[in-house]
C-alpha cells in the first residue's frame, strides 16, 4: 500500500492508503475525496479531476503529456503543479505523496 | 428530514451510482435502496468497448465505489434482481423476486437495452450484444488472433470494438446498413476519416449492407447480407443502438416520450418520481429542446440535478452536451449536439490526424467533433454553454489559437 495524502481547499488532510496501479483520480473516486468529480471516468477527457502536487513530488510525478497538458490550458485556475489526477500512476515512488484539491472542478 | 425518508432507485448503472453518491453529498440522510438488474456493483461502460476489452483494466477498476462504500453509507443494493412494477397509488414496487419496496422519492435509472436484430439465426451462439460486463466477459476470451469478427454497426460502440479487435490480431470486418460509418452521429467528413483510419489497420468496412441472416449450426459461421455475401465468422457482435427502458414508467401512468419525459431536475409528470440517465428524456436548455442524451456527461448529470432537487439544494450547473470516443490512438471529444447543421468548417487537416469540425446552424455554433484536439474541444464546449458566437471562417486560420479566437467570441 501506498499513502496518499489529499488536502481540499480548507487545508484538511485525508490520507488513503492506495493500490499501486490505480490512479490517484480512481482512489480519490473510491474513497469520497471532496473536490474530485472525474466526470469521464479517467479517459483524460473531461479535466475535472485537477489536483495541484505536492513540491517535493513534483519530479516523482513527472511532467504532463501533450494530451494532459492542452486540457490543463483550459481548466480554471492552473498552476505549475497543476496536473490530472487520473494521468498519476500510484506507484511506491509516489508514497507519501501529498495533492491538494480546488475547491471546484467546473 | 422525516424518519421515514426512503428514496428508491430502480437501476444500478452510472446515472443511480451519481444519484447514489450526490445525495449523500448534499446531505440527504435517510434511506437509499438501490434496485439493479445486473448481478456487478455499478460500474462504468465506457471501457467495456475500450481498455477493458483490450485487457488493460482489472474488472474491479470499472467500479465506482467498493462494497464497503455502499454499506457504510446506508444504501442497500439489490443486485440481480430487478423491478416489475411500480404501483403510484401505494409507492411501491415490486421486484421479480416479489419482495416490495415501499418509497417516498422513486428515481427511474433503468438505462437501456441494446436494440435486437431481428433476423433468422439471431439465437445461435458466438453473437453477442455489447452492453454488460457480462456480454464483455463472454465476449474478451473469445477474441483470440486469427479469429473472424463481424460487428454490426458502424456507431461508436461498433467502432470502438474493432478498433480493440483489430489490435488484438483479429480478421475484422465491420457491416453497416447506411452508406456511410458514423452516419447516426456525424458528418460525412468524419465518417470518411474514421473510415480511412479503420481501414488502414486492416478492417474491413462494408457499408450499404444489410444482415439478412447468421448461418451456421448451433454456433454462428457466416453472416449473410442483403446482396447475397457470405462473411465467415467466428463471432459476432451486434452493436446497433439501443432502446430506453421506459416500460416501468409507461405502465405505471407516467408520461413518456422515447423515455420518460422529466424537467430541468429530472422531475417526471409525478413529482414523487424522477427519471435520469439514458432512459429519461430532458430539456437540453443549450438547443431549446428536449432529448434523451446516451451519455457518462448526461448520467453524472441528472445523477446530480435529481440528488440536488430531492435534497433541496441549489440546482447544479447543466453542462453542455459531451461525449467521447477512443479508437486506437485517436480521441475523439464531441462538444454539443450537431442535429440540424447547415454549415461546417474544418480546423486543420485530418490527414494529419488532429483537426475538428465544427457544426454551425444559422451562424451559430452547435456542435465540435475532436479528433486529438482538445483545446478545440473545450474552448467550443464553453462558448456553447456561453452561447458566445465566433466567426465560421476564423476557425479555418489554424496560425490563430483556439485562446485568440476564444478571446474574440461575442
Amino acid at each position: 500500500m501506498t499513502k496518499i495524502i489529499y488536502i481540499d481547499h480548507n487545508g484538511d488532510e485525508r490520507p488513503i492508503d492506495a493500490k499501486n496501479g490505480e490512479t490517484v483520480m480512481e482512489v480519490a473516486i473510491k474513497n469520497s475525496i471532496p473536490g474530485i468529480d472525474a466526470d469521464c471516468g479517467g479517459a483524460c477527457a473531461c479535466a475535472t479531476c485537477h489536483v495541484y502536487v505536492d513540491g517535493a513530488f513534483l519530479e516523482a510525478v513527472g511532467a504532463a503529456q501533450d494530451m494532459e497538458q492542452s486540457m490543463l490550458d483550459f481548466a480554471e485556475n492552473v498552476h505549475d503543479n497543476s496536473r490530472l489526477a487520473c494521468q498519476i500512476v500510484v506507484s511506491d515512488a509516489l508514497d507519501g505523496l501529498k495533492v491538494t484539491t480546488p475547491e471546484s472542478q467546473h | 428530514m422525516s424518519a421515514d425518508d426512503q428514496i428508491l432507485i430502480l437501476g444500478g448503472g452510472q446515472a443511480a451510482a451519481q444519484a447514489c453518491a450526490s445525495l449523500r453529498q448534499f446531505g440527504y440522510d435517510g434511506r437509499i435502496d438501490v434496485l439493479a438488474e445486473e448481478a456487478d456493483l455499478p460500474y462504468q461502460r465506457p471501457p467495456l468497448s475500450k481498455a477493458y476489452m483490450k485487457g488493460e483494466l482489472d474488472r474491479e477498476r470499472l467500479y465506482f465505489k467498493m462494497q464497503d462504500w455502499y454499506q457504510s453509507n446506508d444504501i442497500h443494493l439489490h443486485l440481480d434482481n430487478r423491478a416489475e412494477k411500480i404501483d403510484r397509488a401505494t409507492r411501491t414496487v415490486t421486484a421479480s423476486t416479489g419482495e416490495e419496496f415501499h418509497y417516498q422519492t422513486l428515481i427511474i435509472a433503468t438505462g437501456s437495452r441494446p436494440r435486437p436484430l431481428p433476423v433468422p439465426g439471431a439465437e445461435r451462439e458466438n453473437i453477442f450484444d455489447l452492453r454488460s460486463l457480462a456480454d464483455v466477459d463472454q465476449i474478451r476470451p473469445q477474441m483470440q488472433p486469427g479469429q473472424k469478427i463481424v460487428i454490426v454497426g458502424a456507431g461508436y460502440i461498433g467502432l470502438e470494438a474493432a478498433a480493440v479487435a483489430a489490435q488484438l490480431g483479429l480478421d475484422v470486418t465491420v457491416i453497416e446498413v447506411a452508406d456511410r460509418v458514423l452516419a447516426r452521429v456525424t458528418s460525412p467528413v468524419m465518417s470518411e476519416f474514421f473510415e480511412a483510419e479503420h481501414k488502414a489497420h486492416g478492417v474491413v468496412i462494408a457499408t450499404g449492407k444489410k444482415v439478412v441472416e447468421f448461418t451456421g449450426s448451433t454456433r454462428v459461421e457466416a453472416v449473410k447480407t442483403s446482396d447475397g455475401d457470405l462473411v465467415p465468422a467466428d463471432l459476432v457482435l451486434v452493436g446497433i443502438g439501443i432502446i430506453p427502458n421506459d416500460e416501468l414508467a409507461r405502465q405505471a401512468g407516467i408520461r413518456c416520450d422515447n423515455g420518460i419525459s422529466v424537467d430541468r431536475d429530472g422531475r417526471t409528470n409525478d413529482p414523487s418520481i424522477f427519471a435520469i440517465g439514458d432512459c429519461a428524456r430532458r430539456p437540453l436548455v443549450h438547443y431549446q429542446r428536449d432529448g434523451r442524451l446516451e451519455s457518462v456527461h448526461n448520467a453524472i448529470e441528472q445523477g446530480k440535478l435529481a440528488a440536488a432537487a430531492i435534497a433541496e439544494k441549489p440546482r447544479p450547473n447543466e453542462d453542455c452536451p459531451w461525449f467521447w470516443s477512443d479508437q486506437y490512438d485517436l480521441k475523439l471529444q464531441i462538444a454539443g449536439l450537431s442535429e440540424g447543421f447547415d454549415q461546417v468548417e474544418v480546423r486543420g487537416d485530418p490527414a494529419s490526424r488532429k483537426f475538428a469540425v465544427f457544426y454551425f446552424k444559422s451562424g451559430h455554433l452547435l456542435a465540435v467533433d475532436a479528433v486529438n484536439s482538445p483545446a478545440e474541444f473545450i474552448v467550443s464546449k464553453k462558448l456553447i454553454i456561453s452561447g458566445a458566437s465566433i466567426a465560421p471562417e476564423k476557425l479555418r486560420d489554424t496560425t490563430l489559437s483556439m485562446k485568440d479566437i476564444a478571446a474574440e467570441a461575442v
